[in-house]
């Protein structure tokens, strides 16, 4: 018989999994927050979003934008006095929040992430065009004018190509996908 | 000629084109062969992980995996985004052999297979290390005497820790600029992260994090930023304006790839280099 588990004991397990040390060694000392570049855009701290997991407020840590606000640059990671992988964490919350499709409204994080693979595993590359028009839609007007501009401007400059590109093996490609992600059909 | 496995990366045929031609013109000169891997595909970058981390495994392992069937000893990524991803996937396929069985079963459809073989290595390292600052120094016919250089780390290239280096206070780029006879500037954010893709996903976080970036960088007397990751360098380079509406700024600086203040160093044709392919050339900062 296995108790189920708690939301922060989920988490914590999914740290088990990747690297470094679990939440619970969390010490709530805030040299995260403190390092954090993005710190003042989320809605709570790292170091809060930690705190608040250990607590099981699994509702408010899936609505907060924290997770999705971090860019995954590790400087809290080499900081952290307790040896917590928190960038890790972050992606851990990112999946997490994906599997259940529980995230805040109007975030463009996991809309951007979904249509990333979907390019890759139909391409094999990443292509600019293809993903702007995914999160196109969620800019405002003042936005989409200055992106456009800016694309224009990189497109006549011979930085943006106006064709994706193919990796030649793709469809040894997609089949390796397919064993890793079964997608239904022979796999 | 000592060979490497080169790994240019998704960005390095589109927004990056400079850094691609630069780093192969650059690394020529000092008798390095830069050979690019066949049919390589994208590394994930950082918006993989978030969906599926064992798909993002199996992505990089297949470049690891084309880059072993060469032959060569050496994986080297110009992208610092790239590297990272090559570098740990390498490491935590190597120690965890059951991952490893995992992915290589993926891979058979691709006919390839992952021995973890391999080093990864960014091309910065590869320069300093391989070719090493002397040797740079000599081949130096034009330096860069009086340029004053911001050396932009960025975050992918020293993090996460993968020994015991130095990870708050690197100083292996100042060196590099030293020797090519530029004049590295000291600055509180140089391993501060660009915003990477919050540029797309969170615009005002990320514009934010490019505007305390150049605002140092200005305010330290650079007059030039030099980049190591194409993520960096379009968000530093093609976001100053919308930095500026923001924030009500004025702030204007010449960002550039090492690879390029490199090239112009040794000699080589700027148009070799990609020079003319920046976005913003408003300052001309070497006559």
């Amino acid at each position: 018989m296995t108790a189920e588990l708690s939301f922060s004991n989920e988490i914590a397990n999914m740290m088990y999994a990747t690297h470094g040390n679990p939440i619970t060694n969390c010490l709530q000392c805030g040299t995260c927050s403190g390092t954090c570049p993005a710190a003042e855009f989320m809605d709570h701290t790292p170091r809060l979003i930690i705190g608040m997991i250990r607590e099981n407020l699994k509702d408010e840590v899936l609505a907060s934008n924290t997770y999705w606000s971090c860019a995954s640059c590790y400087h809290c990671t080499v900081r952290c006095p307790a040896g917590i992988d928190i960038a890790d964490m972050m992606y851990a919350l990112k999946r997490y929040s994906m599997w259940k499709s529980r995230y805040q409204e109007g975030l463009i994080g996991p809309a951007f992430s979904e249509s990333f693979v979907k390019m890759i595993v139909n391409s094999g590359r990443s292509f600019e065009p293809i993903l702007a028009a995914t999160y196109l839609p969620k800019f405002s007007a003042s936005q989409l004018m200055q992106e456009a501009l800016t694309a224009t401007g990189l497109v006549l400059k011979g930085k943006m190509p106006l064709l994706p590109k193919k990796i030649k093996r793709l469809k040894n490609f997609q089949r390796m996908v397919k064993r890793i992600i079964p997608l239904g059909e022979s796999s | 000629m000592k060979q490497y496995a080169y790994y240019p990366g998704c960005s390095l045929e589109s927004l990056a084109k400079g850094y691609d031609v630069s780093s192969k013109e650059v690394a020529r000169a000092l008798g390095l062969d830069l050979k690019e891997i066949e049919d390589w595909n994208c590394c994930g970058a950082t918006a993989y992980f978030p969906v599926d981390e064992l798909l993002a495994y199996t992505l990089v392992a297949r470049n690891l995996a084309i880059a072993e069937k060469t032959g060569l000893t050496d994986f080297v990524a110009p992208c610092s985004a790239c590297f990272k991803n090559a570098y740990f996937t390498n490491a935590y396929l190597k120690q965890d052999p059951d991952l490893a069985d995992h992915i290589n079963f993926a891979l058979e459809e691709d006919n390839l297979h992952f021995d973890g073989k391999l080093k990864v290595r960014h091309l910065i390292e590869v320069f300093i290390e391989d070719v090493g600052l002397e040797q740079i120094k000599n081949k130096t016919t034009h330096p860069l005497t009086g340029l004053r250089v911001a050396p932009n780390y960025g975050c992918q290239l020293i993090r996460p820790r993968k020994g015991k280096e130095n990870v708050e206070t690197p100083q292996f780029f100042e060196d590099l600029l030293s020797a090519i006879g530029a004049e590295p500037i000291e600055y509180a954010t140089k391993t501060r992260c660009c915003g990477s893709s919050l540029i797309i996903t969170n615009r005002r976080a990320a514009l934010d994090m490019v505007r305390i970036l150049l605002q140092d960088a200005i305010d330290s007397g650079a007059h030039v930023i030099a980049t190591t990751c194409p993520m960096c360098h379009v968000n530093l380079e093609v976001y100053q304006s919308q930095v500026n509406q923001e924030f009500g700024t004025n702030l204007s600086i010449p960002v550039i790839y090492f690879t390029q203040l490199m090239g112009i160093a040794l000699g080589l044709k700027t148009k070799s280099l990609g020079i003319d392919r920046a976005v913003l050339a408003k300052t001309p900062v070497l006559a």
